[in-house]
């Protein structure tokens, strides 16, 4: 399993509704070595429903990391080069502290007595997880998706200490349709009579069914029309000709019901919908006024933003805003747009350009620093 | 490291050491990659095939997709030392509101372009009456991207039309070779293949020479 650290009484978090959470703990994994001077930490912020557990074996499910494509030695982020710290969100459900976490006022799980948080919360928790690590500098904050999220707070909240940043498929703010598609997921959760207004560890019963139909829906988001039609058109499941009932006839129904029940075995319900909330908060631009370029502004940081022409949750047009308040703050800015069918998942995936995109970035902003090779 | 272009060559030596370059049009990063390496040059790029700019940020290259025409209002004015807009000016749509921009973003903007003035040129529509397709405007009339193409004598009265004074104007010879011409002289205009020049908007001399001379590295 990977590493955790517990900050005390005397160490609480501050959050954006205004109440402290405290003790918490933040659970996270780390790949290489950090040098000698400190100088070679790249964070990973991990996406949604992703956990720590970015490269190598995942010890829960038994499966490689969800980046360990990318992470790895001689990868694009090499651990023979890079010390690469990822941890689990706060909020979430593998080990950092989160709604099913054991309430030290009651004793109970926290359900929804566990106070609201934001993303910006998520990253002065990282933030203070780095510190106790005696981390001061970052060469790299790079994530995808909500990762990405918390890639463009922290340029936000520590320029200082954040040399480079790369997001991907990611955005300043969730819209409407980003809200509205969470909101779909929650309510299944809600609607779900085992949920029990989030008291179902009390009650010993799972929301699974809620929490399922929320990650079907969420799923659909991920992937793009293009990729579903190759992958499955009107395929039958299992059948020559359709059975004029319910079940499952179509392929793609039998697979977004496997994406659904195997997700439930991996994640809390509650997390669910205190994560997908924190991701509708977000926006970065009311921070600063209502100006996104003022959130970067005199940043040192350099930055490259990546979309997938194929991804309509984070579509182009979200990342290029990002892209162009950067340029308009002087900022050092590279934005590449990807071509692939693939949809908003694109960035978990083998992408030639996306991993030729953050090597290059990575081994130029290492090199202008000086990181041995 | 692959030799520049001749052009791109020239507008190498007019960049000192240190400075901050913006290269709008800067295709896969010769030009960007030459200033990194040899002059420390903290250099970005605008490139509006998104194909280059992939391979651009592949090089370590910080660029920018975007479009000459519509991408340059969103810069903020005086952040860059040098903007550089090489070969691409008689593609833009509107190349006035380009060369503005330019001389707005930069405290020096240095423009190459090809001479639609050349005797060459001149003698395809004399003769031939047909539009010319030579070595630097090898496309047909209707499938140029070359849409606004001028004469070095055109492309002067367009910068005193922006308010731009010239600081530096080279003549470009078809096998490479350049040499400093006059902006007014009419011999370049005849023979020269292709002109770069050195420009900054009028009312900014002082405090900018200074920083172009001294090599000095402005804070953001």
């Amino acid at each position: 399993m990977g590493e955790a650290i517990t900050f005390g009484a005397d160490r609480a978090l501050t959050l954006d509704s205004g109440q402290t959470l405290s003790p918490f703990t933040i659970a996270y994994r780390n790949y290489g070595t950090l040098n000698a001077d400190k100088s070679n930490t790249i964070l990973v912020c991990h996406a949604l429903t992703l956990d720590q557990f970015a490269a190598g074996e995942n010890p829960v499910t038994g499966r490689p990391g969800w980046w360990d494509l990318m992470i790895g030695p001689g990868k694009p982020i090499d651990t023979d080069r890079f010390f690469v710290v990822c941890s689990n969100v706060l909020g979430g459900c593998m080990g950092t502290t989160g709604p099913a976490e054991t309430n030290p006022v009651t004793g109970e799980p926290y359900g929804l007595s566990f106070p609201m948080v934001t993303i910006r919360d998520m990253v002065r928790a990282q933030a203070m997880l780095l510190d106790a690590l005696g981390i001061d500098k970052i060469l790299c904050v790079i994530g995808g998706s909500m990762g990405g999220m918390q890639v463009l707070q922290w340029a936000a909240s520590f320029p200082k200490q954040v040399v480079s940043a790369v997001s991907l498929a990611a955005a300043a703010r969730h819209t409407a349709q980003n809200i509205a598609f969470h909101e779909v997921g929650r309510q299944a959760i809600i609607a779900d009579p085992a949920w029990k207004s989030g008291a179902y560890a009390l009650h010993d019963t799972s929301p699974a069914k809620g929490l399922a139909v929320a990650r079907m829906a969420a799923h659909v988001t991920y992937l793009s029309e293009a990729a579903l039609q190759r992958k499955f058109g009107r395929a039958l499941q299992n059948r020559d000709s359709v059975s004029f009932g319910f079940g499952p006839d179509f392929q793609i129904e039998s697979y977004l019901h496997h994406q659904g029940t195997t997700f439930v075995d991996r994640f809390d319900a509650n997390s669910y919908l205190y994560i997908t909330r924190a991701m509708d908060y977000f926006d970065l631009a009311a921070d600063y006024g209502g100006v996104l370029a003022e959130a970067f502004r005199g940043s040192k940081t350099r930055f490259c933003i990546v979309s997938f022409t194929s991804d309509w949750l984070f579509p182009t047009a979200e990342n290029k805003r990002v892209a162009h308040a950067l340029n308009a703050a002087a900022a050092n800015v590279s934005f590449v747009e990807i071509a692939t069918d693939k949809g908003h998942d694109s960035f978990l995936l083998y992408e030639p350009e996306l991993f030729a995109t953050v090597r290059g970035f990575l081994n130029s902003v290492a090199a202008a620093q000086g990181v041995a090779e | 490291m692959k030799t520049l272009r001749p052009d791109l060559t020239a507008i190498a030596e007019m960049i000192p050491p240190h400075t901050r370059v913006l290269d709008v049009g800067c295709g896969e990063g010769e030009l960007l990659e030459y200033l990194a390496a040899e002059k420390q040059v903290d250099g970005r790029g605008v490139e509006l095939s998104q194909q280059n700019v992939n391979a651009c940020v592949a090089r370590g290259l910080s660029v920018v997709q975007g479009d000459a025409d519509t991408d340059l209002a969103e810069y903020p004015s005086q952040v860059f030392d040098i903007v550089i807009l090489s070969q691409t000016i008689q593609a833009t749509r509107a190349p006035l509101a380009v060369l503005r921009h330019l001389l707005r973003i930069g405290r020096h903007t240095i423009v190459s372009f090809p001479n639609f003035g050349h005797w060459r040129v001149r003698l395809s529509l004399l003769i031939a009456g047909r539009m010319p397709n030579t070595a630097t405007l090898g496309h047909r009339w209707y499938e140029t991207p070359n849409i606004h193409l001028c004469t070095i004598a055109d492309f002067v009265a367009m910068s005193h039309e922006a308010g731009a004074t010239t600081e530096r104007a080279i003549a470009l010879s078809e096998e490479g070779r350049t040499r400093p011409m006059r902006s007014d002289a009419w011999a370049p205009n005849l023979f020269a293949e292709g002109a770069i020049f050195m420009l900054r908007a009028k009312g900014l001399q002082a405090a900018s020479a200074v920083s172009i001379n001294s090599g000095r590295r402005p804070e953001a």
